[in-house]
């Protein structure tokens, strides 16, 4: 099984590394023709304002909205929770328009207020699971087709539309596969 | 903190913020217009600065921090991280700027140093620092003081790529020399390098820095930012190369998609096209101070 890590800018090698543990074949997506073929897309973190720009100027926006459409299973860790976004509440433009979720944009601060939480996420690990939020987002709320996975104090961190899935915190920055696994699984089921 | 925590969660968050720049250009500017450019051209973090080190070095003096309201201002301009630079041993400024909440402090040798002995102790801090090497002993050094990413000397203010690619050239072949080293042999490696042997054991095994390596000091075009990609760093720091160029948002622009699609010749070729003179680059001998020689 193919499947495609946006690979602009950002945490590509980790989500790719972790892909290769798990024995699939990671396809890092530049070009239009990266997406031939995949079963699935990670939008990894990084800076969504430079991987939106780039999704733009490289003709991949228009070619993932469709393929999502038609049912690509697409995962998004935080710059890519920004980047799936029908709604940001903070800044007056989106990107890929795709999930019924309101983002907030570096929702925590800046660098100092970064932080890791160790809590278990009921559908993916009973055990307690290392989350990684780095200036991150968070969602304020979510329409009516949208699962919340994980509430963390009061803000909503992990949300599921259909086959689509957004993180605000980084999994491909810890040592466990635990969502690596629970993506692949949504790709097969 | 009394010895080194690599697995900390703070410097676990340092780090992250680090590789979540990979494959980016951080830009210099110097007010919240060129900020508001930079981030609109696609910068993943800038560099917010009173005088961008071509200027530093035409008008000479004692260069330090820069005014606190500029970063601020700055700051509130863009929605990306924002860096902004200290003195080498200046733990003081690092503190203001900790204060103030800029996202990264860059320990800069292309400001005067403080302290001609000692770098900041910056396990002391919670925000992250980037800091520059000429070599992988110095790189690690600054590494076991806490430094959460490494760049490059390089020179910069010069336009000139030549000491940015020696530095690249060295840290890599370094860090191939110690792949290649019989185990017993490491710690006579870390002796020589002046580096910590828990860090060159490191760099042996996975056969790379244990923290983003970026370049930075005399890149001005996006060849420029292409070759030093494909010599193996994992991001671009921009200076004087942009704003003190003929069509600053045109070139920032350019090394933004030289740095995404670094492998690819024909985007390189297109990208490079028609951008207007690039700022005047200086040659290394013609220099009256090397700032790489700045820091220990």
């Amino acid at each position: 099984m193919k499947i495609g890590v946006l690979a602009f800018q950002g945490a590509v090698r980790e989500h790719i590394d972790m892909l290769l543990k798990l024995g699939v074949l990671p396809i890092p997506v530049r070009k239009r023709e990266d997406l031939k073929g995949i079963s699935g897309l990670i939008l990894p973190g990084g800076e969504s304002t430079t991987i939106g720009k780039l999704l733009m100027d490289s003709g991949l926006k228009y070619d993932i909205i469709e393929m999502a459409r038609d049912g690509l299973p697409i995962w998004g860790t935080c710059a890519g929770m920004i980047l799936l976004a029908k709604h940001i509440v903070n800044q007056d433009y989106t990107y890929l328009d795709l999930m019924d979720i309101w983002v907030r944009r570096n929702a925590y601060g800046s660098q100092i207020d970064s932080f890791i939480k160790r809590v278990p996420v009921s559908p993916i690990s009973n055990s307690p699971l290392e989350l990684t939020f780095i200036r991150a987002p968070y969602v304020e709320k979510v329409g009516e087709n949208v699962e919340v996975i994980l509430e963390l104090d009061g803000k909503i961190v992990a949300v599921r539309e259909g086959k689509l899935l957004a993180t605000a915190f980084h999994p491909e920055l810890t040592e466990d596969l635990s969502f690596h696994k629970y993506f692949l699984e949504l790709i097969k089921n | 903190m009394d010895r080194f925590d690599f697995d900390s969660d703070r410097y676990k968050l340092n780090r992250g913020l680090a590789e979540m720049l990979k494959g980016g250009v951080i830009m210099d500017v110097t007010t919240p217009e060129q900020a508001i450019i930079a981030e609109s051209a696609g910068a993943v973090a800038v560099m917010a600065l009173e005088r961008v080190p071509a200027d530093i070095r035409r008008y000479g003096g004692v260069a330090r921090m820069s005014d606190p309201k500029i970063i601020k201002r700055i700051k509130e301009a863009v929605s990306i991280p924002v860096m902004a630079k200290c003195r080498i041993g200046h733990f003081v400024e690092a503190q203001i700027l900790e204060a103030i909440g800029v996202d990264f402090i860059d320990e800069s040798e292309v400001l005067t140093p403080a302290d001609e002995f000692c770098h900041i102790d910056k396990r002391k801090f919670k925000v992250p620092f980037v800091c520059g090497a000429r070599n992988l002993g110095e790189a690690l050094r600054r590494i076991a003081e806490g430094a959460s990413m490494i760049r490059t000397k390089g020179e910069a203010g010069t336009g000139n790529v030549v000491e940015a690619v020696r530095h690249i050239r060295t840290i890599m072949g370094e860090i191939r020399r110690l792949q290649n080293m019989p185990e017993e042999e490491l710690i006579i490696a870390a002796k020589e390098m002046g580096a910590p042997y828990e860090l060159v054991l490191y760099v042996a095994k996975h056969g790379r820095l244990p923290v983003v390596n970026f370049a930075a000091g005399g890149i001005a075009t996006p060849a420029d930012a292409a070759l030093v990609m494909q010599l193996g760093c994992d991001g671009v720091f921009v200076g004087s190369g942009i704003f003190k160029s003929e069509n600053p948002e045109k070139r920032a622009k350019a090394i933004v998609m030289a740095v995404a699609y670094y492998n690819d010749p024909y985007v390189l070729a297109e990208v490079s096209e028609d951008l207007g003179e690039p700022m005047p680059g200086i040659e290394i001998e013609k220099l009256e101070e090397h700032y790489a020689e700045r820091g220990w």
